[in-house]
């Protein structure tokens, strides 16, 4: 069990001052321009050294993902821009960071801008997030009047300038090219890449995209040290996380812990245990909408870390865990995110725009039983046509559930469609749409 | 002066837009966010101030055809580029909604835990009887939302810009029915719990040292 003193968001509940005098008690902005004064190399290298995995649900090396950027500045102006369009269903981790400890991202907004040699960094929060976009807002303020950012950031030299901007309630501008897109003031729709965006991002200039967590962590891996970050964890899997812990448990809740804690440990310890007790587990979605669910017989010993969960051909996403119990109606909660892809689709590509609308009605049927047993396979061979198939992964975060429920809960699906053929459950008007 | 039927409805659009005293105080500093060849940036943020004047001089919040007209002049788009973004993102009412826009997730995780119990519940406080419908006095427009992003403070109903979380249906009717007397009360957990915390109190950062 992790310990309070490793754990980086020590207001993650709100029960400090999330402003700077508050921020300034927890450690934030102690000896930042020291820090800076290593230089962006140094900086760069600390965190590869860290080896500190994008938080937003990829999992790519972020230390990596800085080095991309071009060495040097040109006509081109770099730009950092932060992904606070927090929306996966299920996940509610960032929403934390910006409420409470907004400082922490400031801060690391300036010195990840540093590192990647950019003067200007977006902060773009989902609109939703009114209240949470002004406690950042508020940060970002008391920031510029204490000189922390600015005209010579901290005293660095370095001129900084750091800006939010809120969405407007669109999924798929939590994908990084249509979240430029939607700040650039158009429809976000994803870009074809290459070109990435660390050529050619905001403004068609050299641009970075991290998630919120990935950027807030950042001040404190550098202050307490990379090997600090990567002793806690796993291999590969370094560090602590945030877990959103969600659905049929007695106390849902947020924490931070290390990854790779048991999902039994974290659903027993931090969130009360499952509704009914262990026993009475269905099923988990281990990492936000998007990640295959899993049946109770993984959950019983599975690790909760980028690795392990691929292992189980699931994912950690964003660490969104939703605990389904046995009362749950499987298909439906599935079906459920099935329409979630499809209202949110943005009609760019052609598999994703059609297919989503094509597998909620297919599984809208299922949640019915109405529908034939071979069914089952067309609608996992539909996924596998929209999977890969588009320009982004939103296609195939619509698949994947999809998947993992023909793959778990197989039997479910066919004694729902047998039950429908012998009348056992009502019969609603077939609907001539369909 | 854009069609004023061309959503195919009944819906009759004003045919003036002109942003007063107080939004015209907040678009500079908008406009400053973004690199003068760039300003486009600013149509969401510009859109966003439209709501807020149509809440505060209509108690409406929604955008007309006529203010994506003033947004795409002052912004230097066409004005097909402005009604793009008001259609495309879920946030801008391209039609009026009640005093309270009342936005009920119904995605998994609020699901799991009885956002069907929370539209019943409101159905019943307003007589809506689908969403999309604004109740017969104007108060409410009940809206089915996607993951609003608060799980594990579920289910959530969001009104206008306020999240009430650890929803019921008896905590929905009340709510409702101080609305329905103009009192709002705080946003946040209505059982009382401490934000994302667990019931009952954290279990974690318990020897945090409080802010000074």
């Amino acid at each position: 069990m992790l310990s309070d003193k490793d754990r980086i968001f020590t207001n993650l509940y709100g029960l400090h001052d999330w402003g700077l005098a508050g921020a300034r008690a927890r450690g934030d902005w102690d000896g930042t321009a020291e820090i800076l004064a290593r230089g962006p190399d140094a900086i760069v290298e600390e965190m590869k050294a860290s080896g500190l995995r994008g938080r937003g649900g990829a999992g790519f090396p972020t230390g990596m993902k800085w080095s991309f950027m071009p060495k040097q500045e040109s006509e081109r102006p770099h730009y950092l821009v932060v992904n606070a369009d927090e929306s996966e269903p299920g996940t509610c981790k960032d929403r934390d960071i910006l409420r409470h400890d907004p400082h922490k991202l400031v801060e690391g907004c300036l010195i990840a801008s540093f590192a990647m040699r950019a003067h200007a960094c977006y902060i773009y929060v989902r609109g939703e997030f009114y209240n949470e976009a002004r406690h950042l807002q508020a940060a970002i303020d008391q920031a510029y009047e204490a000189g922390l950012i600015g005209k010579n950031a901290c005293g660095s030299g370095w001129d900084f300038d750091l800006y939010l901007h809120r969405g407007a309630g669109a999924y798929i501008c939590g994908e990084e090219t249509a979240l430029l897109e939607s700040l650039e003031g158009k429809k976000g729709m994803p870009r074809l890449k290459p070109p990435f965006p660390a050529a050619v991002g905001l403004y068609g200039c050299p641009t970075t995209v991290n998630n919120v967590e990935s950027i807030a962590v950042a001040p404190t891996i550098l202050r307490r040290g990379a090997a600090w970050f990567s002793a806690l964890g796993r291999p590969k899997n370094a560090g602590t996380k945030l877990f959103c812990i969600s659905g049929h448990v007695n106390k849902p809740c947020n924490v931070e812990e290390e990854l790779g804690i048991p999902l039994r440990e974290l659903i027993d310890t931090y969130a009360g245990g499952v509704r009914g007790g262990w026993d009475n587990l269905l099923a988990v979605i281990p990492g936000g909408a998007s990640v295959p669910v899993l049946p109770k017989s993984i959950c019983d010993t599975v690790l909760m870390d980028f690795d392990s969960l691929r292992d189980v051909r699931s994912g950690l996403g964003t660490a969104a865990v939703i605990v389904m119990d046995k009362s749950t109606d499987i298909i439906k909660a599935i079906a459920r995110l099935s329409q979630f892809y499809k209202h949110e689709s943005c009609g760019q590509c052609t598999p994703c725009r059609e297919g989503t609308g094509w597998m909620m009605r297919v599984m809208n049927r299922l949640v019915q039983g109405r529908a034939e047993p071979d069914e089952i396979d067309t609608l996992e061979q539909v996924t596998r046509q929209v999977e890969g198939h588009t320009i982004c992964a939103l296609g195939d975060a619509a698949a994947w559930p999809i998947q993992g429920l023909i793959r778990h809960f197989r039997p479910v699906i066919e004694e729902r469609i047998a039950q429908y053929k012998s009348g056992r459950v009502a019969r609603p008007m077939p609907l001539a749409a369909e | 002066m854009a069609d004023a039927h061309a959503d195919g409805d009944d819906l009759t659009q004003p045919t003036h837009f002109a942003f007063d005293a107080q939004s015209e105080a907040e678009i500079p500093g908008i406009l400053a966010k973004y690199p003068p060849a760039r300003q486009a940036s600013a149509v969401i943020p510009l859109l966003y101030v439209v709501q807020k004047q149509m809440q505060r001089t209509t108690a409406s919040r929604w955008v007309p055809r006529a203010a994506m007209d003033v947004v795409a002049a002052r912004l230097g788009m066409a004005p097909i580029r402005v009604y793009e973004v008001a259609t495309f993102y879920f946030m801008f009412n391209t039609r009026p909604v009640g005093k309270f826009h009342l936005q009920l997730c119904t995605t998994t995780p609020c699901w799991l835990r009885g956002s069907d119990e929370v539209v019943a519940a409101c159905k019943k406080a307003t007589g809506i009887t689908q969403f999309g419908e604004t109740s017969a006095d104007g108060m409410f427009t009940m809206t089915e939302v996607e993951c609003v992003g608060a799980c594990v403070n579920a289910p959530i109903l969001q009104v206008n810009d306020d999240f009430y979380e650890d929803m019921d249906a008896a905590l929905t009717l009340e709510l409702i029915e101080a609305l329905r007397r103009s009192e709002i009360p705080a946003p946040g957990s209505m059982i009382g719990r401490q934000t994302s915390a667990p019931v009952g109190g954290p279990t974690t950062l318990l020897d945090s040292t409080p802010a000074e």
